[in-house]
């Protein structure tokens, strides 16, 4: 069992919830009541890591973040090293490539909210950030949490990508799912057998927790 | 305390009206859908800026596109009122209330929002979430919540359109109740011309974004530009009237300055003033004094007025007291009769033709 492979899974998984948890809320409120140019081509540029293969999207973040990219020579400069094949790659990788886990559930719970509870919020004297935290957050806080539950599951399981970005270096970027993959690779079932039942656990309360705050929102009095 | 506001937009809605309310006043805002009513009452609450708009309340400026004024929705001390009730579906109703509070101290809040909910009959009913309400207690919580704002303008968007016919009629009924509370301008939007004429002090029918008619229910009603707008059939007067008493059989028998007259039993005590809806349409005119009618309400009343429609109607406009009847009859039955103003005439009415929603308590018992 490779402890360290799966502690690094895990705080990539916190620190793309962590980044993303706001970024849903604000990007997915957004989505769901403001109309604007472009409202189209970003849904759908939100939607692409879906459709793209891993080994693909990889490919693009691999040239886009690169030592001889804009944002690769940037980062150099600023921190003195690349940022390709580090953990902090890795996480930009991993909250690009969770945009659709984390924006899409919470934009339909924020489009479930009648518009007119938002003006009763307005017309009591409630600030747009009071109305936020007050009502919309309560009433959408189910559709976030179900968002950041798939992202976290999903950070821990994904494979194409962490491998394209990170490689598969020990205490930096080998993630248990590239672990799992090194064993089957060296003929260690027994190692891979052990780890994936891990993921499996991790995942199943991970879904267990998703369906448990889906029921509640069926259950909240929306009109 | 006074509404003013003046309003231009070419679209989605074109709109181009002008109208104030004063203190305490309720002023209906009625005409067909689309005519531009919740718009205007909108840009009112903030939730809509037109090419033009200037609003003013109590002497503050909330909108003035000439100057560049625009405060924003929460910051205008306006109370709303939705359709759709539009209350907070994860609070009780007591926390619904006090959400409208935010302004006053947390001490301060749950007392004021027990009292308002004793105000509109709600006590004992506090921590109910809105899903375990009824559509007629929704609305009262909802009425709660929008006077918890302490609003300068009381802004009602068809409130009542959403519960049934018998709430509807008692949640008029404790509006008018709660007349003496509310010391600034209250707009009511509707499609409903009985609910204007039961509850407003002023009507004001919209159609196409303008102002076609304007002023008392009364003189609204026999105006006939308004009258095309409205619907023929909607044409009624308001007879102001006492109680005298319920009889056995099931009537109540009122008094009015043309006589007696008994409706369907209503819920009141003797002594007290009511007004009825009368449809211009339910009612038959007589020269003399009929007999052997199964009709009993027989008012007398002189003519004041003879307006001959498009169609093969006239509406007859009848002085009874101080107050006025109207009468949709043929122009056949007009000429028989040769009615002319100054006439001596008497108005007929079936018991049967009063619903109990035509009945509305008097809103300023203490002005008649």
């Amino acid at each position: 069992m490779d402890w360290q492979a799966l502690r690094l899974s895990l705080s990539l998984a916190v620190w793309t919830v962590a980044i993303l948890l706001p970024v849903s809320v604000v990007v997915g409120r957004m989505l769901a009541t403001r109309r604007f140019r472009g409202k189209g081509v970003i849904e759908g540029l939100v939607m692409l890591p879906l459709v793209l293969p891993p080994t693909v999207f990889g490919f693009y973040l691999l040239v886009t973040l690169g030592r001889n990219s804009v944002i690769g020579g940037l980062w150099q400069d600023l921190f003195g090293h690349q940022l390709v094949f580090t953990f902090e790659g890795l996480v930009i990788a991993s909250v690009i490539f969770n945009l659709p886990f984390a924006i899409q559930p919470a934009q339909r719970a924020f489009e479930a909210i009648p518009n007119s509870l938002r003006e009763a919020a307005a017309a009591s004297g409630m600030s747009p950030v009071t109305a936020l935290m007050r009502v919309e957050l309560p009433l959408a806080w189910p559709g976030v949490m179900t968002a950041m539950v798939l992202t976290f599951a999903h950070t821990l399981g994904e494979f194409g990508i962490v491998l394209m970005v990170g490689g598969s270096i020990p205490g930096e970027t080998k993630t248990i799912a590239i672990a799992i993959y090194d064993r089957v690779q060296a003929f260690d079932m027994q190692g891979a057998a052990t780890m994936s039942s891990v993921l499996v656990v991790i995942s199943l309360v991970t879904i267990a927790a998703t369906f448990a705050l889906s029921a509640r929102v069926g259950q909240r009095p929306m009109q | 305390m006074t509404l003013r506001v003046t309003l231009q937009a070419k679209g989605p809605i074109p709109l181009d009206l002008s109208f104030t309310a004063g203190k305490g006043e309720l002023i209906a805002l009625v005409g067909p859908s689309g005519s531009g009513k919740t718009t205007t009452l909108r840009t009112i609450a903030g939730f809509w800026q037109p090419e033009t708009a200037r609003v003013e309340v109590a002497g503050v400026t909330w909108n003035d596109t000439a100057a560049g004024v625009c405060l924003p929705a929460h910051r205008r001390r306006v109370g709303l009122v939705f359709q759709d009730y539009a209350l907070f579906p994860h609070m009780t109703a007591a926390q619904n209330v006090a959400a409208a509070m935010g302004d006053l101290p947390k001490a301060v809040r749950a007392a004021e929002a027990a009292r308002l909910l004793r105000l509109v009959h709600l006590d004992g009913l506090d921590h109910r979430l809105p899903a375990d309400l009824s559509g007629g207690q929704k609305q009262r919580v909802a009425l709660a919540r929008a006077l918890a704002r302490r609003p300068d303008v009381l802004l009602l968007d068809e409130p009542f359109s959403a519960v049934d016919r018998a709430t509807r009629d008692r949640l008029h009924d404790e509006l008018m109740g709660l007349r003496a509370e509310l010391a600034m301008p209250v707009v009511l939007v509707t499609h409903d011309i009985g609910e204007a004429q039961a509850l407003a002090d002023r009507m004001v029918v919209i159609d196409g974004g303008r102002i076609v008619a304007s002023g008392a229910a009364a003189a609204v009603m026999s105006d006939p530009v308004a009258l095309r707008r409205l619907g023929l059939r909607e044409i009624a007067a308001m007879l102001p009237a006492r109680i005298v008493a319920h009889e056995q059989d099931g009537v109540t028998r009122l008094d009015t300055a043309g006589g007696p007259i008994w409706v369907p039993t209503l819920t009141g005590e003797p002594g007290q003033r009511v007004r009825v809806r009368i449809l211009a349409h339910e009612v038959i005119l007589s020269r003399d004094r009929p007999a052997g009618l199964s009709a009993q309400n027989i008012l007398a009343g002189r003519v004041v007025g003879v307006h001959p429609g498009e169609g093969p109607g006239v509406l007859v406009r009848i002085a009874v007291g101080e107050a006025e009847l109207v009468a949709r009859i043929t122009r056949r039955s007009c000429e028989m009769l040769g009615l002319v103003p100054g006439d001596r005439v008497h108005a007929i009415l079936k018991t049967m033709s009063v619903a109990r929603g035509h009945v509305a308590q008097d809103a300023h018992p203490a002005d008649r």
